[in-house]
């Protein structure tokens, strides 16, 4: 039986069409998506500065210098210090690896969970999938920052509690998402096939309805990175976030940076400049990601 | 017509039902014991008889099942108990806060839906032209820059250029005109920016489809001009999509509210839920939150209802 279904999903059309090398398809994707590529270039940008700011970085984001405070942006200081005296620029290249940490294992994990709740949901249908549906359209009439608002004040302030308070409310959308394409994709000729062959639901699952769901799935994770380091930086500059003194970006703008704002307004300044082009990369690139990938919208003729 | 109506309207009763039983999981299930944070145990050492009168006064005391069964009570008759902070009932103190809040959602939905409309039309017709790559960084750029750091922005030119802040305290538009405006021109901004920035890229993909459609191409087959296409056929079709955004958007602009309110410090419902969370008013946090969770459910209902109307194809479906 094992070996009829092995037989079943050799993939023939895969091999035998030319496959495009990495640096052609990267080449093709510059010259018709330039915008996408600016995103690109600025996403990896900022994973330099972050992953490298422990050596990068020319001081301490944590150490206080009270003999430097309020400094004017400067030879030494380039983006000028805040009322403790620390480097401004430094914090916000620290900031740039806790934004995409938060970034990246938010919507990993509400994408995930999300797009296997869709699947499970599409292949089970009835009951699983009536219940998973409603549970998913009452998490999508909480709006996204309340329920993280809410999420987060019970959990506490840190980091890693920030996660779990943005990433749940990407979860139903991710369903929502996913659990269309396996809808469409468990009416397909093949998927009937293999069911006929006997193949067990794990298998159908993971083999035939997985592979299909990527293409959306993708397109997800980028477009809710964005949104994701965003609602880090909303929560920790509403106090929920990353706790002081954390160089988060949403914090360094959060309480005093505003009562200074005559005295020292680069504190204010600065870490918004980092917050919105490291989002505006990602927004660029998801969008113009999904240009590509998605045929509804590509361009006839 | 009326069939529809009381299918939606029997339709939001178990969300409803739904989205009540959630805000009682995430406020009870989730660990961590309110009573010991409202009372600041979570640093020092707590007195049992204090933690326990604290326990009976928010009613943890009683069993699980006897709990939910007072919180679903007190849902249906709205009442949702009185805040710990002020000692207020919570829908006092929202009635409050409501007309200011409305006004703000209410004028950033005008700004943004006078600059978003033309905006998106526009980048559809000349979809992928230079015009086209220019709203479209702008609205991605718009989205990008977070609300509560052009809140700042406004804050920071207005002081450091005029030596002026906003006025604090809420005065109502009848009453006065012209401080009411000096209060809200910048939050309506700060939210309206953002909220255009969302709606011009719907526009635009809506446009997008409308654009592909069959009718299109005939109209374009007719030799009509291209103006007429576009606003006669093109657009119209494209609005009742629009309308929908309204609904599905309401989440954003709520958003919007929480964060402008608090940058502008305005008193607001959106800052109601900040010093909330921040003051550990448990009984409020859960009033709203399962508000927007009503509110939302709401507006969408009417805004489904209003989509039935202009689309008879839906009622019958």
């Amino acid at each position: 039986m094992a070996t009829n279904i092995e037989l079943a999903h050799t993939t023939a059309s895969a091999t035998l069409a030319p496959q495009p090398t990495a640096v052609k398809t990267v080449v093709k994707f510059v010259r018709t998506k330039p915008l996408g590529a600016a995103g690109a270039f600025i996403i990896l940008a900022m994973m330099a500065v972050g992953f490298s700011s422990g050596m990068v970085a020319p001081y301490d984001p944590y150490s206080a210098d009270y003999s430097a405070q309020f400094a004017r942006p400067s030879v030494d200081h380039w983006f000028g210090t805040d009322e403790f005296g620390r480097d401004l620029m430094s914090r916000i290249m620290y900031g740039a690896k806790i934004a995409l940490f938060v970034g990246f294992t938010a919507s990993f994990m509400g994408c995930t969970i999300g797009g296997l709740l869709g699947v499970l949901s599409a292949y089970w249908g009835g009951k699983v999938d009536l219940f998973l549906e409603r549970l998913m359209d009452i998490l999508l009439a909480f709006p996204q920052l309340i329920l993280a608002l809410a999420i987060a004040s019970i959990l506490g302030p840190a980091v890693q509690n920030v996660v779990i308070a943005i990433s749940i409310p990407i979860i139903p959308r991710a369903a929502r998402v996913v659990r269309a394409t396996a809808l469409s994709i468990k009416e397909n000729v093949y998927v009937e096939a293999v069911q006929a062959l006997g193949a067990a639901r794990r298998r159908i699952i993971l083999r035939h309805i997985v592979p299909n769901v990527v293409a959306p799935y993708i397109i997800l994770l980028t477009a809710q990175l964005g949104g994701a380091i965003l609602a880090e930086a909303a929560l920790s500059y509403l106090g929920l976030g990353a706790a002081e003194p954390t160089p988060s970006w949403g914090l360094m703008l959060s309480g005093s940076a505003l009562s200074y704002a005559e005295k020292a307004p680069w504190i204010a300044i600065f870490p918004g400049i980092a917050i919105s082009l490291g989002v505006f990369g990602f927004n660029l690139f998801g969008d113009s990601l999904r240009d590509a990938l998605d045929p509804k919208l590509r361009r006839k003729g | 017509m009326r069939t529809y109506i009381m299918k939606r309207l029997l339709l939001i009763i178990p969300t409803l039902l739904g989205a009540a039983t959630l805000v009682f999981l995430i406020m009870r299930v989730i660990p961590g014991d309110v009573a010991l944070l409202i009372l600041g145990g979570d640093q020092g050492n707590i007195d049992q008889k204090q933690l326990d009168a604290m326990r009976r006064q928010l009613g943890l005391d009683q069993p699980l099942w006897m709990q939910f069964v007072t919180w679903l009570w007190g849902v249906v008759r709205f009442d949702f108990g009185k805040s710990l902070w002020t000692g207020q009932p919570v829908v006092e103190e929202l009635l409050i806060r409501l007309p200011l809040s409305l006004e703000l959602a209410l004028l950033a939905t005008m700004v943004s839906v006078i600059i978003s409309i033309p905006l998106g039309m526009l980048a559809a017709v000349r979809q992928d032209k230079w015009l086209d790559y220019v709203i479209r960084v702008v609205s991605i750029g718009g989205l990008a820059i977070p609300g509560f750091w052009v809140g700042i922005l406004c804050i920071l030119f207005l002081v450091i250029f005029f030596g002026w802040g906003p006025p604090l305290e809420f005065t109502p538009p009848w009453i006065n005109p012209w401080l009411n405006f000096q209060m809200m021109v910048w939050p309506v901004v700060t939210v309206g920016y953002r909220y255009a920035a969302v709606t011009t890229r719907m526009t635009r993909s809506t446009m997008l489809e409308v654009l592909r459609e069959d009718y299109i191409r005939t109209a374009w087959a007719k030799g009509l001009h291209e103006r007429v296409v576009v606003v006669r056929h093109a657009l119209k079709n494209s609005m009742l999509p629009v309308i929908t955004l309204i609904g599905t958007e309401f989440a954003f602009l709520i958003g919007g509210l929480v964060v402008t309110e608090t940058v502008f410090t305005l008193n607001g419902v959106g800052r109601f839920v900040v010093d909330a969370v921040a003051h550990r008013d448990y009984p409020v946090v859960q009033a709203l939150i399962f508000l927007t969770a009503f509110s939302f459910v709401m507006v969408n209902l009417l805004v489904d209802l209003t989509y039935a109307w202009f689309d008879p194809r839906i009622r019958y479906r």
